[in-house]
């Protein structure tokens, strides 16, 4: 028996190899970013509505009937709601398999979207789970608030290549009702987009001071 | 190692993996044809909630790892565990059925799970919330049932290198995927959790998929050839290099992010590192090869398994090249990334389990293939396939890489993408084509009356 190698004995492989390499590996690369981001305060979705954009009150004009219907009078509770399900939509979507969230700080990224991304503009529930991304087959979207009507949203789910000819974008005939108008679904991923990198904009508006 | 311990293998369960694997691996394909559509305009479903193309990845993605490598991994794993051991596994009756019936109804459930909407954004964990205690408690289970008979062999010899990785990537999984599929979804937001969520994708291919795939073929290629490894040193040095540096490596999926630097650059060091031990497997198995090279023209198998090791000295000398800070600039978010999963998940342990299935099913049927030009052809299909399906994507990688960094419209890196993603589209026909060859061979092998003496098919050698 004393003539097994330490190497191939099964206590060595299942311990050493199983548990203490593994969670080396994973302090590393899990728990010290971790470890060297949980001083910054997450946000709460309170918080987060603390801070509306304007292009929220503008869908409550643009749609008024369907924003009364499905999400009620403009305002914190319905910025909440509208939120919650648009990051509902966009997971099950997947839309976050060919739209990243994050700028780089190379390739002219900045440049073509605005602000290099920082850690804390994820410290919050709605980076929970976080949604970077790593696939762009289209644009990144964590600097899309403002650069869009809503307008132009609400046209873009429907038919992307007949917004942006050449898109690959799929159709999101479900996110409308049977008059052709945002739906629920719909109201909320406008409302979603228009929410992504609000906090990093230059105020365009006094509504954002709000 | 050798047949005369074939009374421990249990048939019938190796049989059923090996069937639902070929099942879901068709299914799979049909699912990145049919999504490789939407590229080129051709989408049939479009406007079908449930069929949306975002929908239809996550199948194909998902279906690939749990239901097709996975299945195959079992049905290699009990095959050669108990020839590796002498023992046989656990518990066939209940927990071996238990696990395969499991395993089906979980992959299920998670196809319509992800079809209706259920998805979690954990990428290849996006199985929903609600299946996955069920699966951490499935993969609990499955520890015992082959680690135990390595155990008992581990008190009478030394363990065999192909034991070694089951035993590591057996425990591994159960911890990475409580980690992927808990720690980001509920308790750490953000960029941390974009860390975490790194390790495990990187994890679930690096310390489930890898070492089981290298301990099936540390078994099969060996048995196959008919001969020892060619270095027993060079194993040790592979599993040792593989296992400590594998871990630390996660975050190179987000390089360039706002995760802390520290990390970033561990990652990439200890990834070009990685490939130094990489090489010593690949040289190993290729050593080992050598004398027997014809096997490679004589026997469909080997050539599976062998095609398939050249495929991963080929991603792995990639992956040392794509990690690099400067190299990420230009090709992260593109094509270029799609190109090496494909090489490494299908050119590689896609290969190595065909492998392992063109052996298998005669052996068990026992009788013939039923046709060698069949093989050849569903061979070359899929080869073909699957390179120009390589040289295509990382072409359009660093097409679309430049495009983004000189600042032209971002359209115009999707409308240039459209000639490599209607070839995409072709390799996507070829690979399948290959697969339907495949499939009606080993269906039409079942079906032949079995022969007595079952011919070496397998070995090239003359030992």
């Amino acid at each position: 028996m004393n003539k097994i190698p330490a190497s191939e004995k099964f206590a060595t492989i299942a311990i050493i190899v199983g548990i203490v390499f593994f969670a080396f590996g994973t302090f590393w690369q899990a728990v010290a970013p971790w470890l060297s981001l949980k001083n910054i305060p997450v946000k709460s979705m309170d918080k987060i509505a603390e801070n509306i954009p304007p292009e929220f009150y503008m869908l409550a004009e643009d749609y008024p009937e369907e924003f009364k219907k499905y999400l009620g009078e403009p305002g914190k509770a319905s910025f909440i709601e509208a939120l919650t399900t648009g990051k509902k939509v966009y997971i099950a979507e997947a839309c976050w398999h060919c739209h990243s969230q994050y700028v780089r700080p190379v390739s002219n990224e900045e440049m073509r979207y605005g602000k290099v991304s920082y850690p804390s503009e994820y410290q919050n529930v709605m980076q929970l789970p976080q949604l970077l991304g790593t696939r762009r087959v289209g644009p990144d979207l964590i600097r899309e608030s403002g650069v869009h009507s809503n307008d132009w949203h609400a046209a873009h789910f429907k038919n992307p290549p007949a917004v942006t000819p050449g898109s690959v974008m799929p159709k999101y005939a479900w996110f409308y009702d049977k008059n052709g108008r945002p739906n629920k679904k719909g109201l909320s991923i406008i409302a979603y987009m228009q929410w992504l990198g609000s906090w990093a904009k230059e105020p365009l508006y006094e509504l954002s001071k709000k | 190692m050798t047949d005369g311990k074939s009374g421990v293998v249990n048939y019938s369960l190796v049989k059923f993996h090996i069937g639902f694997s070929m099942l879901y691996l068709g299914i799979v394909m049909l699912g990145g044809l049919l999504y490789s559509l939407q590229f080129i305009g051709l989408y049939p479903f479009s406007g079908i909630e449930f069929l949306s193309p975002g929908r239809i990845r996550m199948l194909h993605t998902n279906g690939a790892v749990y239901g097709f490598i996975i299945n195959g991994f079992m049905a290699g794993l009990y095959w050669a565990v108990p020839r590796l051991t002498g023992y046989r596994v656990w518990n066939e009756k209940y927990i071996g059925w238990f696990l395969a019936i499991a395993l089906q109804a979980a992959v299920l459930a998670t196809a319509a799970g992800l079809l209706l909407g259920f998805a979690q954004a954990i990428e290849w964990g996006e199985t929903p919330i609600f299946i996955d205690p069920a699966i951490v408690a499935w993969l609990i289970v499955a520890l015992p049932q082959f680690v135990l008979p390595i155990y008992k062999h581990a008190k009478e010899k030394a363990l065999y290198a192909a034991n070694w990785y089951i035993v590591a990537g057996l425990i591994w999984i159960i911890m990475v995927y409580i980690m992927g599929n808990y720690v980001p979804q509920f308790f750490v937001p953000g960029v941390a959790g974009a860390a975490i969520t790194g390790t495990w994708i990187h994890d679930a291919v690096g310390l489930y998929v890898t070492p089981i795939g290298w301990g099936l073929m540390y078994y099969f290629v060996p048995v196959l050839l008919r001969k020892p490894i060619w270095s027993h040193s060079l194993s040790l040095l592979g599993f040792w290099g593989l296992a400590f540096f594998y871990p630390l490596q996660g975050v190179h999926h987000y390089l360039w992010s706002p995760i802390p630097m520290y990390a970033q650059y561990a990652a990439v060091l200890s990834t070009v590192v990685l490939e130094l031990a990489v090489a010593t497997v690949i040289v190993n198995f290729l050593m080992t090869l050598r004398g027997n090279t014809e096997a490679m023209r004589t026997s469909i198998p080997i050539r599976w398994m062998f095609v398939g090791t050249i495929n991963y000295a080929i991603t792995c000398l990639q992956c040392a090249f794509q990690v690099l800070l400067t190299t990420q600039k230009v090709i992260h978010f593109t094509d270029w990334v799609v190109g090496h999963a494909h090489l490494i998940m299908f050119g590689t342990f896609g290969f190595w389990i065909m492998g392992f299935f063109a052996y298998l099913w005669p052996k068990m049927k026992k009788a013939e293939a039923y046709s060698k030009s069949l093989d050849e052809w569903a061979f070359w299909l899929v080869t073909v396939g699957t390179a120009t399906m390589w040289v295509d994507l990382i072409s359009a990688g660093l097409m679309q890489g430049f495009n983004w960094w000189g600042l032209s419209p971002f359209i115009d890196s999707v409308n240039f993408s459209v000639p490599f993603w209607v070839t995409r589209a072709i390799t996507g026909v070829l690979i399948t084509a290959g697969f339907v060859l495949f499939a009606y061979n080993m269906y039409m092998t079942g079906r032949r009356a079995p022969v007595s003496l079952l011919k070496a098919q397998t070995s090239g050698g003359k030992a």
